[in-house]
């Protein structure tokens, strides 16, 4: 039987894996992109475990909220980076680092 | 009672306002006209009010003006204290500032600053009034400054002068000295008595005195009244010129004339002498104290007198005569004889002031001459200031019946029947200032007034006697310096008049001692050709006369068979040099020191510079977290978010 515990499990190892994906990536800000999705999508896995677990449909009205949001999120993401890159013409991450002090 | 109190004290500031501001739009008429016009008001009003005490109509008051501030439970006050003491003080204070203001019209005349100095006088006349009324210490501290302020203004008053511009800051410097002497008394006061105000600081004097305080200064205990005691004089040697804080009074005759007479002789000086009368409550409880205040009393009056014989400027032979008196007066105190002191000071202030503005008389003839080698007989030319002077002379030399002689004699026998350690020497050193106060006198008097015509025929063409404005406050001044004795000594030194504002130990009550002899001013002067002083002054006046007039080639072998003494004398005890030499380099290297080390290097280098620096080098380490990569702020947010958490949840954890 799969507990709720296993679905944790998953949802911890895939922030882990999107996490890393963050800080290790130095090259491409679409693997960034790509790696906050992926932290959201293993929220919402605890968010689903949970709504079932305890039996209330609030986590899974969240869930919707949450792809909404990080859909329009990726198409700002990306909107971004094609004027990022009509300006500075990289997208390499190393590059990006106007923010120093 | 508080409006006509008001109205003696801020008709002078009126003035001096209206002078100072707009001097240009009134004119010299307008500033003489305003400035003499308050100051006569208080004068008469003074005398209103002195009449009234006298008669009793007046009762003494003690009322609090304005409060102007409350720390805690102190209350800071302008206030009125109106006794005896003060209202003596009023009018000696008004009366020979108006006659200062009228001679000024005269000696004055056409100097460009002439509405300034107008505007001076009056302010200097509102700040000894405050001084003089004052009710408690913080009130007395304000008139003490702003006397001072003023008599630094007057000394510089010729700014262009060099050795004026010396001599202001050397006065405001000593005073300096002095003044924080009299800052740690009065914080001394506050201390121990936890209040500002006389009446309720004296009615604990001598609670606080029997409880007994001592304080430790590394050399020994110390009573806390003797301290206080002794910086509140402390305060007044620096305003009253006692040795050795006296250097600045001689170097103070570079201002005009005037303001000599008025501040240097009459009023300003004698602040020290009157704040000490009116400390009499505290200065009783401490034998130490009296002693101290006795002894350099003393040696002021010996020794300045000394001094006055050798001087060639007409003004500072006046200055050096000033300081013995204030020497006598100060010597009087510390013998707990404050009414034979307060009662000095009255004649001294018309005699003296009458010395000054003759002195300034012949000096306006002699067109700004001041060397008495290049006078002599001015009597011809100016007999009223000649007869003014004379006056003048015998009384500050003690001729009996006149004013000069009550005073002294009082405070030459009160001296005498004191039992504390040294009076004896101060006895001595007051009976032998005598002689040498006429030796002075007379030098000055006889070298000016008689003797050949040793002045430039061009001067000599233009020697005639001044202008009425000139004359007549000179006459003014010679009637009180002749009479006011007759009726106010017997009062004064033996009566009652005092007993509400001075208090005064029954043993060491010297004057009750002095009237025992006492029946009644003539005989009291009848009796004084008797005595030793009478034969001293004559002694004086015959050296002066021999020496000076008869036999002039004597002066010079004396001076050449004395002649270390006279180098002393020339260089005044070496008292200037040894500032030049000692205090102030000393003074120079500490204020080098605390520029380099304690501005420069703590306050600048550390406080300010310091904590910028460390601004600084907090950015320089913080900026290397700014690295500007995505990642590396992603990273730092994980960590932050882990470490709150940990932090947050830690006890669960635990649990």
């Amino acid at each position: 039987m799969i507990g709720l515990s296993d679905y944790l499990f998953v949802a911890a190892i895939l922030f882990a894996i999107s996490v890393a994906g963050i800080i290790i990536n130095r090259k491409n800000v679409i693997t960034l992109l790509m790696c906050i999705e992926l932290m959201l999508l293993s929220v919402n896995i605890n968010f689903i475990a949970f709504s079932r677990y305890l039996d209330d449909l609030q986590g899974q009205i969240f869930v919707f909220f949450i792809l909404t949001v990080a859909a329009a999120e990726a198409a700002i993401g990306l909107a971004i980076l094609v004027a990022l890159f009509r300006n500075r013409s990289t997208i390499d991450v190393e590059e990006l680092n106007q923010l120093k002090g | 009672m508080q409006t006509t109190l008001l109205t003696i004290v801020l008709l002078p500031l009126m003035g001096a306002l209206i002078a100072g501001l707009f001097g240009k739009q009134i004119g010299e008429r307008g500033a003489h006209g305003v400035t003499i016009i308050g100051v006569g008001v208080a004068c008469l009003l003074s005398f209103q009010l002195m009449w009234g005490m006298i008669e009793g109509d007046i009762p003494n008051v003690n009322l609090t003006i304005y409060q102007w501030g409350t720390m805690g439970g102190l209350s800071l006050e302008v206030g009125f204290l109106l006794d005896s003491l003060s209202a003596l003080m009023l009018c000696v204070v008004t009366f020979v500032s108006l006659m200062v203001h009228i001679y000024t019209i005269g000696y004055m005349k056409g100097d460009p600053g002439y509405q300034r100095f107008f505007s001076y006088i009056s302010l200097f006349t509102f700040a000894m009034l405050m001084l003089v009324l004052a009710n408690n210490f913080l009130q007395l501290f304000f008139g003490w400054e702003a006397v001072g302020l003023v008599s630094y203004l007057l000394i510089g008053f010729w700014f262009k002068k060099d050795s004026a511009v010396f001599a202001n800051l050397k006065a405001f410097l000593v005073n300096r000295v002095g003044d924080f002497g009299f800052l740690i008394g009065i914080a001394g006061v506050l201390y121990y008595f936890g209040s500002l105000d006389y009446q309720t600081v004296f009615a604990q004097a001598t609670v606080v005195a029997a409880e007994g305080a001592t304080l430790s200064l590394g050399f020994g205990e110390w009573s806390a009244i003797t301290f206080i005691c002794i910086c509140l004089f402390i305060g007044a040697m620096g305003k009253s010129a006692q040795v050795p804080l006296h250097v600045w009074l001689p170097d103070s005759m570079e201002g005009p004339t005037p303001i000599s007479a008025l501040i240097h002789a009459a009023t300003m000086v004698t602040a020290g002498v009157f704040m000490v009368s009116r400390m009499s409550p505290l200065f009783e409880l401490s034998t130490t104290a009296l002693s101290f205040v006795l002894i350099i009393g003393a040696i002021t009056a010996f020794f300045m007198g000394l001094l006055g014989i050798v001087q060639n400027d007409i003004k500072r032979v006046v200055a050096y005569s000033t300081l013995s008196q204030l020497g006598y007066m100060v010597a009087a105190l510390g013998a707990s004889a404050y009414a034979a002191s307060m009662f000095h000071l009255m004649t001294h202030a018309f005699f003296k002031a009458l010395l000054f503005l003759a002195a300034g008389s012949v000096i306006v003839g002699m067109h700004h001459v001041q060397d008495i080698r290049k006078m002599g007989n001015i009597r011809k030319y100016m007999p009223i200031t000649w007869i003014t002077a004379l006056i003048g002379t015998l009384a500050l030399v003690g001729m009996p019946f006149f004013s000069g002689f009550y005073s002294k004699d009082a405070i030459i026998e009160a001296v005498g029947h004191a039992s504390l350690v040294g009076s004896d020497f101060a006895y001595y050193c007051l009976l032998f200032g005598v002689f040498f106060t006429a030796l002075y006198s007379f030098r000055m008097f006889f070298l000016v007034f008689h003797t050949k015509e040793r002045m430039n025929a061009d001067t000599r063409q233009h020697l005639q006697e001044s202008p009425r404005v000139i004359w007549i406050p000179l006459v003014l001044l010679a009637i009180p310096s002749v009479m006011i004795a007759w009726w106010t000594a017997e009062p004064l030194l033996f009566g009652n008049f005092f007993n509400d504002a001075i208090r005064v130990q029954p043993e060491h009550n010297t004057l009750a001692m002095v009237s025992r002899q006492f029946v009644d001013v003539w005989s009291f002067a009848l009796h004084g050709f008797q005595t030793l002083p009478f034969w001293l002054m004559m002694a004086g006046l015959f050296t002066a006369l021999l020496v000076y007039v008869i036999k002039p080639s004597l002066s010079e072998s004396i001076a050449n068979q004395f002649a270390p003494l006279k180098r002393l004398l020339d260089n005044h005890y070496y008292f200037d040099a040894f500032n030049q030499k000692v205090i102030v380099p000393i003074t120079m290297m500490a204020g080098k020191g605390l520029s380099k080390f304690g501005d420069e290097k703590l306050i600048d280098g550390l406080a300010v510079n310091g904590s910028a620096k460390l601004v600084n080098a907090v950015g320089q380490i913080s900026r290397k977290f700014q690295s500007g990569y995505l990642y590396h702020y992603a990273l730092m947010m994980l960590i932050g978010l882990l470490a709150a958490s940990i932090w947050f949840f830690w006890p669960q954890l635990n649990v």
